[in-house]
């Protein structure tokens, strides 16, 4: 995996913790949401995810998740086999809540991510991803 | 900012695509011999600036026919609007009498016998008339080129494109974007870019490795007192719908954010006018307009739209020029204190034997040309039907080439790319080598041989179908379905993935593709490094030679419905 200087300064200001995989059930994104908010209501503004529309290969799909003022955001490949990708915490000295990297795809899927604020509020959003076999037009 | 007069003044240029009379006179012009040059160019010069668009030429530097699309489906917001309107209902919306020039350029019907009416059209040398004349009338018109020029050509296959990049240079263009380009692979491109008197523009074409812009994005012109930006947009969905491993190092997509980067940066730098030359096919250009203010002009190409009229988003013109050279957009505009103010247009019919080829032009041509003249003009056969491609779910020269890959290479099913490009035969014509490469020409023409499942077929079949009829334009790669040879199957284009089809049948025994039994597979143009087979124009070649005349009975395999 490369990182650009600006994935490192992300990671320098803040903690990445990768979680270990889970059961390839939906109820998995779920649970892992509830266990985020501890239950709290989620609002939807925001929050931003950046990432192709379609994949140019599964295997390493950029995404980058822009949360102004969050503390936490937590990325998930919701039609992975495992879907959680990580969570990254921004300390005081992070210049902004922004994260990006490169992840993996099985399938066309939404990426999901949430973010808990500094106000303890909680704000969600997803993106689609296609994973297409490829073939040509125009 | 445009009023509606401005945009009436444009359908009234645009209705003078042949007439120069106006609105209304089309059936007093119905013969070839009262159309003329000088009507095919009547513009009353508009304004301070002209830009010149021509687009997905595909490599053809001689006239050609080439039959618009009978079926051409829209879907979500879009169904139902241009270039979702074909046929009878495109004559109507664009008030065009059937049987008229303008109707032979436009649309499918009757296109064999206008055909022997009217003629072939394009050609670079009548191309290069018609922007001799533009120029003429105002000497600092801008003219860019939608990319797609690199490609598709018995010539631009022998010289790697060499022709292509010689007539353009001669042509004068002044900046371009690209698509089938990066399918000559990255070092013949980077040759030729590091060649080119103007620049290769490309705002979402990233080095995959680091992310950092891979071209220049952008190339601002002081045109009639105003700087223009000119911001390049490639094909956005290049490594997915052409081989990846022919240029490992780009990554493309649509990069809407990037974009609207670009439109504020150019704005900063003083533009008065902003033209995206893209490459996104009219779908994706028609949403992007919609979301990133502070485009004037978007010159789209890709889906080998043809449209006399521009299609207003907000404030934005999106212009569609055609493709094959059969079409040079002409727009003219009033650009004053950074404004746009107005505009007038004319979607010029290159009809060639009306309009005078260039001599300078013809020689650059001819000199490209002639080494390869005897092979290029062998006779194969012969075509009792005509020959086209267009098409959503299938075209007569996709049927000949199914039909050939079936018994050359013994096969149940035979798959054919949705492509847009390659021009048509009208019927009870020699079928020549060069035609058969027309249809064909590429980097990557493997006819492979291989056993799919029936659950294949249809992963396969609902991937591209996802690809053309998924209702967010964003998500859609602006090709045609797959071509199937010796399979019928029904299709609902308003579901999503993995519902559309259904009734997949095994042609030559009646009997339902099983999900679970084995297939002979052939096809073509496969995107994966290390296909192996013979190329596809040797396939058809050898198949179009034993059948001495070719005739293609009407294909009703593909039951279409939720259109």
């Amino acid at each position: 995996m490369t990182y650009t200087r600006r994935e490192t300064l992300v990671i320098g200001a803040g903690g990445i913790a990768l979680l270990a995989g889970t059961p390839a059930m939906a109820s998995a994104v779920e649970e892992a949401i509830a266990a985020f908010t501890g239950g709290a209501e989620i609002g939807e503004s925001g929050i931003e995810i950046n990432a192709p529309e379609i994949a140019e290969n599964g295997n390493v799909v950029p995404i980058e998740v822009s949360a102004p003022g969050a503390e936490e955001i937590m990325v998930m490949a919701t039609g992975n086999p495992s879907p959680p990708v990580c969570r990254v915490s921004f300390g005081p000295a992070a210049g902004s809540s922004r994260l990006s990297t490169r992840i993996r795809l099985a399938k066309t899927q939404d990426v999901l991510a949430v973010a808990r604020m500094s106000d303890g509020s909680f704000v969600q959003t997803t993106r689609a991803v296609k994973v297409t076999i490829g073939g040509c037009g125009g | 900012m445009i009023s509606r007069r401005d945009f009436l003044q444009a359908t009234v240029a645009a209705s003078a695509i042949v007439g120069g009379s106006g609105v209304g006179a089309w059936a007093q012009i119905a013969a070839r011999q009262q159309l003329t040059q000088d009507q095919l160019l009547d513009f009353d010069t508009f304004g301070n600036v002209t830009l010149i668009h021509v687009t997905d030429i595909h490599g053809q530097l001689k006239p050609v026919w080439f039959r618009e699309p009978e079926i051409n489906l829209g879907v979500g917001e879009v169904k139902g609007l241009p270039p979702h309107v074909t046929g009878q209902d495109f004559l109507k919306l664009y008030n065009i009498e059937p049987g008229t020039p303008e109707a032979y350029a436009l649309t499918y019907n009757d296109f064999d016998a206008l055909a022997r009416t009217y003629g072939k059209m394009g050609g670079l040398d009548r191309v290069a008339t018609v922007v001799k004349s533009i120029r003429a009338a105002r000497p600092d018109a801008l003219l860019l080129d939608g990319g797609d020029t690199w490609h598709g050509s018995y010539t631009v296959l022998k010289t790697g494109a060499q022709d292509m990049v010689d007539a353009m240079n001669q042509l004068g263009v002044e900046a371009m974007t690209s698509h089938w380009e990066f399918t000559l692979g990255i070092d013949r491109v980077t040759e030729i870019v590091d060649s080119l008197p103007f620049p290769f523009l490309g705002a979402n074409i990233f080095d995959a490795e680091w992310d950092e812009p891979a071209y220049e994005p952008y190339k601002m012109f002081e045109r009639g007192g105003v700087q223009v930006a000119v911001i390049g947009q490639a094909f956005p969905y290049m490594p997915i719908a052409n081989p990846g491993w022919m240029f490992p190092d780009l990554s493309f997509g649509i990069r809407e954010d990037r974009i609207a980067e670009m439109v504020a940066e150019v704005r900063a730098k003083g533009a008065g006018l902003v033209v995206l030359l893209s490459h996104n096919g009219f779908d994706v250009d028609r949403k992007l307009a919609g979301r990133v203010p502070g485009i004037d002009v978007i010159l789209t190409g890709h889906t080998h739209d043809a449209l006399p009229e521009p299609v207003m988003v907000g404030q934005t013109l999106v212009i569609a020029s055609g493709s094959n050279g059969k079409f040079v957009t002409r727009l003219d505009l009033d650009v004053r204190e950074g404004q746009l103010m107005g505009f007038r247009h004319k979607l010029i019919p290159i009809f060639a034997d009306v309009i005078e080829p260039d001599a300078e032009m013809a020689a650059v041509i001819d000199g490209h040309r002639a080494p390869y003249e005897a092979e290029m003009s062998e006779v194969i056969g012969q075509t009792g039907s005509v020959l086209y491609r267009r098409g959503n779910f299938n075209g007569t020269w996709d049927d000949l080439i199914c039909n050939a890959l079936i018994e050359e290479r013994e096969a149940d099913i035979a798959l054919s790319p949705g492509f847009r490009w390659g021009p048509s035969l009208i019927a009870d014509t020699p079928i020549t080598r060069e035609d058969i490469f027309a249809a064909t020409s590429m980097s990557y023409p493997e006819a492979y041989r291989s056993e799919m499942t029936g659950e294949q077929l249809k992963i396969i079949l609902e991937d591209v179908a996802d690809n053309l009829f998924n209702p967010d334009p964003y998500y859609q790669q602006g090709g045609d379905m797959v071509r199937v040879g010796g399979m019928g199957y029904r299709i609902d284009v308003s579901r999503p993935q993995g519902e559309r089809l259904s009734n997949m049948t095994l042609l030559k025994t009646g009997e339902a593709i099983d999900p679970g039994k084995t297939y002979v597979v052939a096809g073509w143009a496969s995107v994966n490094e290390g296909t192996e087979g013979p190329p596809i124009w040797d396939v058809v070649e050898n198949w179009v030679r034993r059948q001495g005349t070719v005739t293609i009975d009407p294909n009703n395999s593909v039951e279409v419905t939720g259109a």
